[in-house]
């Protein structure tokens, strides 16, 4: 019986964002690239590993206007993609553990309307009750049809590098 | 008896475990409000506004060049030989307000405005259908020099002002929509061919063809014209082609005007009759104060 009854009480142990902040940035010979985003949300299940985040496109802050205007309308194409997702698992976690942890989030992130399987290395920590997961990543733009900005003459990298930093507290419905 | 309890359990804890994570996120966002960007390329239509203000602390550079008429001949380069040209400045004093100046070569005329976005086209939790941008301009005309006329010239006579509101809508990502009630005020006018205050409705709009090219198109009807009036609409297309901070307009007009005065009041081309000025605005944006 309490074998069955396990599940139940596990899947209270979920956890959602208090605190979100992706970076992403994109260094090129003229003038670096980077945009900062705090309206991602996530829900992340630790009895059963699942985690999902959503991060509304139109909410990335540029330097400079005319750049977050372009970035949303002739490379994003926000309105028709608002939100870039990620869906999967983490594995590698152990809850209870206050210490830093090295773990792999493996799942479908969808950037553009274009989803891939893919495996994201980060950390999670244990704060007075509260998660902090922390990432670097790159992201191939060819890999979700993104075409590639050019400043001037120059193409600005193939890659972004992206930087989540994520605070969870517990949640219940 | 106790199979089925367990049953019921396991089926209990099923949802908890395996619901997708994303949906309920999804279901979890508040509702928020989406304001509507990018409805036009440029603060320029072909000659006339647009609903766009520059983003805060942004300066726009605009280079304008409004060429001879088409079908004035090989004599002429077919209008290449001469050259109308407005040089202008505009400033994004907040993400709403922006203040310009320029001066045409067309009557040598300086001319001064401001443009506040007060209504922002949006939708989600409340809706709003259209941007509305206020536009006001005053602008004096420098030519002819006093010293170069027989008849008394004040420096009133030598001022108009323009009052617009500028409607649009975008319609969805390729086509954007734009009215422009107007009002041009001159201070000084010849009474037998025009009036001082001058009402026009415009009607504008753009096609996207890819990310970075799209088709305009902009007309002014003028309303209460009196007889003997010289003077045609303006009627402009364009293309728009954006790289970067640069967007180029290429236009075939009508008019040789570049500010509202001369455009909207005396455009002397007839654009059916082949009175066609090829021209373009080049405008780059330079962003002085970082966000």
């Amino acid at each position: 019986m309490v074998a069955f009854l396990f599940p139940l009480l596990l899947s209270a142990q979920r956890f959602i964002t208090e605190q979100s902040t992706v970076i992403f940035f994109s260094e090129a010979t003229i003038e670096n690239i980077t945009a900062q985003n705090v309206k991602a949300k996530g829900l992340y299940d630790v009895s059963s590993g699942e985690i999902a985040f959503s991060i509304p496109i139109r909410d990335f802050v540029f330097e400079k206007a005319l750049m977050q205007e372009h970035f949303n309308e002739k490379y994003m194409e926000t309105e028709k993609f608002p939100k870039a997702t990620f869906q999967g698992k983490v594995s590698g976690y152990a809850h209870g553990t206050a210490a830093l942890q090295t773990v792999h989030a493996l799942g479908k992130l969808t950037i553009h309307g274009v989803t891939r399987d893919v495996d994201i290395i980060g950390t999670i920590e244990t704060e007075g009750g509260k998660l902090l997961m922390k990432s670097k990543f790159a992201v191939v733009l060819a890999d979700y049809a993104v075409p590639r900005p050019q400043i001037l003459w120059q193409n600005i990298a193939e890659q972004v590098e992206v930087s989540i930093s994520f605070t969870f507290k517990p949640y219940e419905k | 008896m106790k199979n089925k309890l367990v049953f019921f359990l396991v089926l209990v804890s099923f949802p908890g475990v395996s619901q997708d994570l994303l949906d309920e996120l999804e279901k979890k966002a508040e509702p928020e409000t989406v304001y509507t960007t990018a409805t036009f390329k440029g603060t320029r239509l072909v000659n006339g506004q647009s609903i766009e203000t520059k983003g805060r602390g942004a300066l726009e550079f605009i280079f304008a060049h409004r060429f001879g008429r088409l079908n004035s001949g090989a004599y002429e380069l077919f209008g290449l030989d001469q050259a109308y040209v407005r040089l202008g400045l505009e400033y994004g004093i907040t993400d709403r307000l922006g203040a310009g100046i320029g001066r045409n070569s067309e009557d040598k005329t300086m001319d001064a405005y401001v443009r506040y976005k007060f209504l922002r086209q949006h939708s989600g939790e409340s809706s709003m259908p259209v941007t509305v941008t206020a536009f006001g301009m005053a602008a004096v005309k420098t030519s002819p020099r006093k010293e170069d006329v027989t008849f008394d010239i004040q420096f009133e006579d030598r001022l108009s002002y323009t009052g617009q509101l500028l409607i649009a809508r975008k319609m969805n990502s390729a086509l954007s929509l734009q009215l422009m009630p107007t009002i041009v005020h001159k201070n000084t006018v010849d009474p037998t061919i025009e009036k001082n205050d001058q009402v026009a409705v415009g009607i504008g709009g753009r096609v996207k063809l890819t990310r970075s090219v799209a088709l305009t198109t902009e007309y002014y009807h003028r309303v209460g014209v009196p007889t003997g009036n010289p003077y045609f609409n303006p009627l402009g297309f364009g293309v728009d082609i954006e790289t970067g901070g640069h967007v180029f307009q290429l236009v075939l007009t009508n008019t040789r005007g570049l500010t509202e005065r001369a455009y909207l009041t005396e455009t002397s081309g007839d654009f059916f009759n082949g009175d066609i000025h090829f021209g373009f605005n080049i405008t780059r944006t330079f962003q002085l104060k970082k966000k």
